[in-house]
């Protein structure tokens, strides 16, 4: 049925021209993101010794699991998956919490704080007080040197607030009410009807709160560098990339692992740090997606 | 306001009923204040606070004091810097990348938009579309380790095809000249962002009733012609408001990309406003500097955003504010 209708109307050429240039463009969008991943890959993948004569793409010519192996001894690289997943997980169940809270506060319209709060959260996306006088008000808390700063500081995000509370406008308000009449108050509202079913939106929210935890380095860079205990593997593999180009690794960054690695085929191991580096988020996020497109959607929708 | 005179009213009937005292509806929300009054005041404390900081430009700020017992100089520091010939070169890499990255950044994602709506085929569009996320997810250190590695000039796949196309016979040095350096963070920044940037678009492009297009197609429009008059002008406004945004964020592009991207080699094209106030304010302990760069950069993205938001208030009838 539709391939004879499809031929009664006949596509022009034209079309079947744009149809072949829209295809190649988009299978070059394919190739020209994934193949760096792979080939990053293929050389983590790769003997160390044999890494250096070149011409690996995306697979491994000598296949071996050395190298893994091997950063897996470095004690920075430890502490930083440790500290990293630390971070990720308290770092992002702060900012559902707030988020949602804050999210939920705003959306009661009998609330008298509304008006103000929301306009008090809305004015931080468009301005900050720059780097240096947060750094000087972070060392005037005492927040240097601790895991604090990492989930702190960074907790509310007006924008996150904005996605949860144009959600939850959009839910149907009888719920809280006949809620209330049951004699719920606002935190047993809030508890047990908001936030089930909110859980889509949330899902949006973990995904941005977790991705944002996982990948942060300068953090760690300019409060943390020289306290080893508290560092991440972001931070660790910046400094491996780094010390490797020979760049300005500046004021905190210690140079021990950067040194070891070095010593010991850079190439293969920088590698192998970025895969280790990446696959946790890369795992997560395709099953998220469906969830992050309505998120972006209704934030950018709002904002 | 009127609800709660409403829902309440049943209970204290004899309470005024248009307008009740603050404290008497502070008490009765008190639940409400205790959920989000704790992280006001973490906005407050980290958000507000640092803009009293400002003060320090205009200090010879010391650590260990209060910020009443420091010197006063007054614009000194704005003097030092509009008379740093090295401000200008900043300014110049600043602004440079920021309208590079804007055409790019803000062009190539719509067009990618309406030509991945254009795919028939649901599965390949739908991964094409998944592929295109995925270095959105990934950190700047990881993309910035993943150029330098392509671009490299022992076996990098880039100039590896340049060669084998014939293009060139030696390797470029693409890291090591600072001509290449803006290319190298608007080229990267569109590999991360681009399918990232299309959602919208794509979600607003859903929305266009398809009715349009059916027509269009009765009426013998060819697929290009079929964007440039129903596609393009549905998403129109979305375009606005999202131009907008980039535009108050113009100057604040941040630094993450300079600063890992960035060497010692192309440092005149690398250093930006954020990485000066870094590497000549807070490393060098010159606090008080480092802020008067650092309130220039945020008072010229509001003076961007300002503008942007009023020139199109009069020409598109569009405001984000």
């Amino acid at each position: 049925m539709a391939r004879t209708k499809a031929a009664s109307i006949k596509p022009s050429f034209s079309d079947r021209v744009f149809d072949i240039v829209n295809y190649t463009f988009m299978t070059l969008v394919m190739i020209v993101t994934l193949y760096p991943f792979l080939n990053v890959l293929a050389i983590s993948l790769n003997d160390s010794v044999d890494t250096v004569r070149g011409g690996i793409t995306i697979w491994p010519r000598q296949f071996t699991l050395e190298n893994y192996m091997q950063i897996f001894q470095y004690e920075g690289l430890i502490t930083g998956a440790k500290i990293s997943v630390l971070r990720t997980l308290a770092g992002t169940l702060l900012g559902l919490i707030s988020g949602s809270m804050l999210g939920y506060v705003l959306s009661r319209i009998e609330f008298q704080g509304r008006k103000f709060m929301s306009t008090f959260l809305a004015l931080t996306m468009y301005f900050s007080g720059g780097m240096i006088p947060v750094f000087i008000l972070i060392r005037d808390l005492n927040m240097m040197n601790s895991f604090l700063v990492y989930i702190i500081p960074g907790m509310v995000s007006a924008f996150n607030v904005f996605v949860i509370r144009s959600f939850i406008d959009g839910l149907p308000y009888s719920l809280q009410e006949s809620a209330k009449l049951d004699g719920a108050n606002d935190f047993t509202i809030y508890y047990r009807i908001i936030l089930p079913l909110c859980k889509p939106v949330l899902a949006t929210i973990a995904l941005f709160l977790a991705v944002g935890q996982w990948n942060s380095w300068f953090d760690t860079y300019l409060y943390n560098g020289s306290a080893p205990h508290l560092t991440t593997l972001q931070f660790e593999l910046m400094k491996v990339l780094q010390s490797t180009q020979g760049q300005n690794t500046g004021m905190g960054a210690g140079q021990n692992m950067a040194e070891i690695v070095k010593q010991v085929s850079p190439e293969s191991i920088k590698m192998a740090i970025t895969i280790v580096v990446t696959v946790p988020i890369l795992l997560v996020y395709p099953f998220l997606q469906r969830y992050f497109v309505k998120g972006m959607t209704l934030g950018a929708v709002k904002s | 306001m009127k609800a709660v005179t409403e829902t309440s009213g049943s209970t204290e009937p004899t309470v005024n009923k248009k307008k009740k005292g603050f404290w008497t509806t502070f008490k009765e929300q008190k639940i409400l204040y205790g959920m989000s009054l704790p992280f006001i005041i973490v906005v407050f404390i980290f958000s507000y606070l640092p803009v009293w900081g400002w003060i320090m430009a205009f200090q010879n700020y010391r650590p260990g004091r209060g910020i009443f017992e420091q010197k006063w100089v007054g614009f000194d520091h704005f003097v030092t810097l509009f008379t740093d010939d090295k401000f200008y070169l900043v300014l110049r890499n600043t602004l440079a990348m920021s309208f590079m990255g804007l055409i790019v950044g803000f062009t190539i994602p719509i067009l990618f938009a309406v030509l991945l709506n254009e795919i028939r085929g649901s599965v390949f569009k739908r991964t094409v579309q998944t592929i295109s996320y995925l270095p959105h997810f990934v950190s700047w250190v990881v993309v910035a380790g993943i150029v330098t590695k392509m671009l490299s000039v022992d076996g990098g796949a880039v100039n590896q095809l340049l060669m084998a196309l014939g293009f060139i016979d030696q390797p470029i040095q693409f890291m090591a000249q600072g001509s290449w350096f803006w290319y190298i963070v608007t080229a990267s920044d569109l590999w991360k962002e681009m399918g990232w940037n299309a959602i919208i678009y794509l979600a607003a492009i859903a929305g266009i009733d398809q009715e349009q297009f059916e027509a269009a197609k009765v009426d013998g429009a060819s697929r290009i012609r079929q964007i440039w008059h129903i596609t393009l002008p549905s998403i129109a406004p979305t375009i606005a408001i999202l131009l907008i945004m980039s535009i108050g964020h113009l100057v604040s592009i941040g630094f993450e990309k300079q600063f890992l991207l960035g060497n010692p080699l192309v440092v005149d094209y690398s250093e930006v406003l954020d990485l000066y106030a870094l590497n000549y304010g807070l490393s060098m302990g010159r606090f008080s500097f480092g802020t008067a760069i650092g309130m220039f950069n945020s008072i010229v993205s509001i003076i961007l955003l300002l503008t942007a938001n009023g020139l199109f208030k009069k020409f598109m009838k569009q405001s984000i504010m």
